[in-house]
């Protein structure tokens, strides 16, 4: 169990009345690449943010990083080493990009660090230090997307969580993205994958964790969730069909 | 020359007082989010505490500061973050808003009760001798009284410059403003950051009442809402960011005031008028003038989706049987409330009674600007007077009638309102509160005092509301009258509301932009909520002066549309039965008070603005909220009484529902990494 940097063990959450998520269990092994699937509304980014304690969980078990996480406000357990990027905009418009990095890597590694992590994310993110001073909010999608990700390749996080990092991207960014991605969890960050578009992250994915209304409906190695996903959609569009006949 | 530059130089000094309410106002809108209107109302507190430590307690001046300012203060501020604006949702413009009105209402009237409300003459000084003159600029000589203010001004500005710029706090504090959970996905402690800020804020309030108080003769805490509601002119001067700005700006305003009252003559109505609203008509120009003050919306919280839906309304949830029971109950209470104002209830509670449904009128119109456009506007009670005096002008001077005068009045509030709408269009939340606040102050101290506007100091003496030989003035007629026309009013709010202009209120809410590519025009949309609500203000006011007789400019000072929007927040600003409530709740509340020691005086308004408390977790308003879960609580019952009926057992009481996934059994827990069997799409 050590080694998992994330574990949900019978975790319900819910939206006010609204309930999101069923008695998930699952886990993220130390330095593994795990993607969460599912449709629309089957509760990916929801478990997204109960793991990093933005939305609580209404019962169950969150572990991070071998912490018991019951007490813990969201920023005690972004200390422990958990990055998120969340879907659509990840970073603070207002300020500028550099302004990102700095609060980012003085949170992280403290004031001494920051300087060199902010040349080493504009050493992998080049676009990054010519906009230094642009504010991030009128960066395009992409740009975005390589800021919140320049943070975690010049501060190595202990997992990074990422929410639908395609979304709206045009192909030959959603490549250089998960290019990204894929270096970042070769430097021995884990990396849990919150993915619509199956066929490309099942190519980086060790193993997935398959949602369907709120509960863990298939979990295993990716080679075989191809295959479950078809399943699990099948499903899912039969139950459709009955509800639609008996409407 | 000389004169002109020795009036010039009078004002420095002069405009610092507002230049250090203003570095307040832009430290605590960049620190917190909040344009802090209760900024006066700290800043008074600690000036009271300073005063009665030094004066009752005879402390020394160095102790009582220490207290007031680095004790009491941040306590205050402290408390406020954590026991309220922290309690809001992300970008909750209209909510701090309210909130800060709140506040801004409660502390002098809990500091009245708790200190008493005795007169406390000559105030300390905390660091120059008042009277002292230290050195002279030109001819001008600078005393203590001027030149505190200006060096603790200063020396602040720079301090906090030094702060924000070689501290990582400001960085911090400008991310916890914008998104706190995002911060908090940083590592941020966000409430301990906000914490700060809040006791920043707060330390910087108290420094200025305390350095403030020795300018009059007594403390009062109408003199530092004065003089803050006067410094917003000069914090929209530093685009509610730049504190050198703010310095700056308040430094000018001071200048520009001593040079027009040493043009001015000193005796007329007019120049007293330009002087006071100076800061207001500047105010309004910079809001309207400036491109980067329209949209000073916060940014949106990028997490926001994280927050829970908003709860529905307590009629949605209403369960059809009970619709035919309401409704009959709802005409029994309307026929008992008539019949008893007709007979038994006593003459002066009959009184109450009619001012509470005039009142229900002018409430109804933050339905239409609150509770469908989703702004708020702080001049509802200014509307309210341009009714009254339109309608009793004609009616003094031209011997119109005073029932026609009804709705006279409110289509002269109603042209108003599309004065004030038309230059008001493009501004975002924020900018119209202060804008229609600006606009209240002008006619306050521009357009009411006149003889010709609100009658002078000695108001208007209105003629009678006359039927035949019926007087429709006396109190139980007058009630009759009332609810005929409130019923009116809330018919018409009711039909825009379900009608075409209320979806398209609806729509302009969620998403102006989406809103405008839907083809929808959003200013005429805009225009005519805020001339329909100007119009249910006036007529209300109309009624409010018809059923006093006797009505002054006193009677709609912008303190008015302050309480107004705290009261109607507090019952509901989404219904029309919230402004009713609201209305009478108002009124009766003030009669009961009547039989309450006189030292309790100002409990109502703290009634009410404890109520907005209740706002960060009931936005939709108390009352409402208790509707709901009245309704929900019947509806279960009805439920469980259903289910009994037909033989099986009903839900648990207590028991809410759950979403769409209400009633799905729990899966059986997997093992991590073992393959689970697929348990969706089955016909088992």
């Amino acid at each position: 169990m050590s080694d998992e940097v994330i574990s949900l063990e019978h975790v319900d959450a819910s939206y006010g009345s609204y309930r999101a998520l069923f008695d998930v269990s699952f886990s993220v092994p130390s330095g593994a690449l795990v993607a969460l699937l599912g449709a629309n509304g089957a509760g990916k980014s929801t478990v997204a943010r109960v793991a990093t304690g933005l939305v609580p969980k209404t019962a169950g078990r969150l572990r991070v990083c071998g912490h018991d996480t019951d007490h813990m406000a969201s920023w005690q357990i972004a200390r422990l080493g958990v990055a998120h990027v969340p879907e659509g905009r990840g970073i603070f418009g207002d300020l500028s990009v550099e302004e990102n990095l700095i609060l980012s890597f003085r949170q992280r590694l403290g004031r001494k660090e920051v300087r060199s992590a902010i040349e080493r994310a504009y050493g992998a993110m080049p676009v990054l230090a010519q906009r230094r001073h642009q504010v991030a909010k009128t960066l395009s999608g992409g740009q975005q997307r390589m800021l919140s990700l320049g943070k975690v390749l010049a501060a190595p996080p202990k997992v990074l969580i990422a929410d639908e990092l395609s979304l709206g991207l045009a192909p030959v960014i959603v490549e250089s993205v998960y290019e990204h991605l894929r270096t970042i969890n070769a430097n021995g960050t884990a990396v849990l994958v919150v993915e619509q578009q199956v066929s490309r992250v099942l190519q980086l994915a060790e193993s997935s964790v398959i949602l369907e209304k709120g509960r863990v409906a298939w979990q295993g190695p990716s080679g075989e969730a191809h295959r479950a996903m078809e399943a699990v959609l099948a499903g899912a569009a039969r139950e459709t069909g009955r509800l639609e006949v008996g409407s | 020359m000389g004169t002109f530059f020795d009036f010039a130089f009078t004002g420095v000094p002069y405009g610092c007082d507002f230049a250090i309410l203003a570095v307040g106002l832009v430290l605590t809108y960049r620190a917190t989010g909040v344009f802090n209107l209760a900024f006066g109302a700290q800043a008074y507190l600690s000036a009271l505490v300073f005063y009665v430590l030094v004066r009752s307690s005879h402390l020394p001046v160095w102790a009582a500061a220490l207290v007031a300012i680095l004790g009491l203060s941040p306590a205050v501020g402290i408390f406020l973050d954590r026991a309220l604006f922290r309690l809001l949702p992300p970008g909750a413009t209209v909510g701090k808003l309210v909130l800060s009105v709140g506040i801004l209402i409660a502390i002098p009237n809990i500091t009245s009760i708790v200190f008493g409300p005795a007169t406390r003459l000559s105030p300390p000084s905390l660091v120059f001798n008042l009277n002292e003159v230290y050195f002279h600029v030109g001819s001008v000589p600078v005393n203590g009284l001027e030149l505190g203010p200006a060096v603790v001004t200063v020396l602040v500005v720079l301090v906090l410059l030094a702060l924000l710029r070689w501290s990582s706090i400001g960085l911090r504090m400008r991310a916890v403003v914008e998104s706190r959970r995002l911060a908090q996905m940083e590592g941020v402690n966000a409430s301990g950051v906000s914490s700060f800020a809040w006791g920043l804020s707060s330390v910087l309030a108290g420094l200025a009442g305390v350095l403030l108080a020795p300018l009059d003769a007594s403390l009062h805490s109408s003199d530092y809402t004065s003089l803050v509601v006067s410094a917003m002119a000069v914090a929209v001067f530093g685009l509610l960011r730049s504190l050198p700005r703010a310095l700056a700006g308040g430094v000018i305003l001071g200048v520009i005031q001593t040079i027009v009252a040493g043009y001015l003559p000193s005796n007329s109505t007019l120049s007293g008028g330009i002087q006071a609203a100076l800061p207001f008509l500047l105010l309004a120009a910079l809001l309207v003038g400036v491109p980067s003050m329209r949209r000073l919306e916060e940014s949106q919280d990028p997490l926001s989706v994280c927050d829970p839906p908003a709860p529905p309304l307590a009629a949605a949830v209403r369960d059809r049987r009970l619709e035919r029971p309401m409704r009959v109950g709802f005409w029994l209470l309307v026929v008992a409330f008539l019949v008893s104002s007709a007979t038994w209830i006593p003459g002066d509670w009959v009184y109450e009674l009619g001012i509470g449904l005039s009142l229900s009128v002018v409430f109804l119109s933050y339905t239409l600007i609150t509770g469908m456009a989703g702004q708020i506007s702080l001049c509802q009670a200014t509307f309210a007077g341009v009714g009254c005096f339109f309608a009793g002008q004609l009616a003094i001077r031209l011997g119109f009638p005073m029932l026609a005068g009804i709705a006279i009045g409110g289509a002269a509030a109603a042209v108003v309102g599309v004065v004030v709408a038309v230059p008001a269009l493009r501004l975002g939340r924020l900018p119209l509160a202060l804008l229609t606040l600006a606009f209240a102050l002008v006619a306050d101290n521009l357009i009411f005092p006149y003889s010709w506007a609100g009658g002078g100091a000695s108001g208007l003496f209105l003629p009678e509301i006359r039927v035949g030989s019926m007087n429709l003035s006396n109190p139980r007629p007058f009630v009759f009258l009332s609810c005929v026309v409130l019923a009116i009013c809330a018919i018409a709010v009711l039909l825009v509301q379900r009608g075409h202009l209320g979806r398209a209120l609806a729509a302009i809410r969620g998403s102006e932009i989406a809103s405008v590519s839907l083809g929808l025009n959003v200013n005429r949309a805009k225009i005519v909520v805020f001339a329909l609500a100007a119009a249910m203000a006036g007529i209300g006011g109309v009624l409010y002066g018809a059923v006093q007789q006797a009505v002054s400019p006193n009677d709609f000072v912008y303190e008015y549309s302050l309480v107004f929007v705290v009261v109607v927040i507090t019952t509901g600003a989404t219904t029309v039965e919230g402004a009713i409530q609201a209305g009478m709740a108002y009124a009766i509340i003030a009669q009961v008070l009547t039989y309450v020691p006189q030292r309790l005086d100002g409990l109502e308004p703290i009634l009410f603005a404890i109520g907005t408390v209740t706002y960060a977790a009931h936005p939709e308003g108390i009352v409402e909220y208790q509707r709901r879960i009245w309704m929900q609580r019947v509806g279960r019952l009805l439920a469980r009484w259903d289910q009994q009926r037909a033989g099986g057992p009903g839900p648990r009481s207590g028991e809410a529902p759950r979403g769409e996934h209400a009633g799905q059994e729990r899966s059986p827990a997997i093992a991590p990494g073992e393959a689970a069997p697929i348990i969706l799409g089955t016909d088992s």
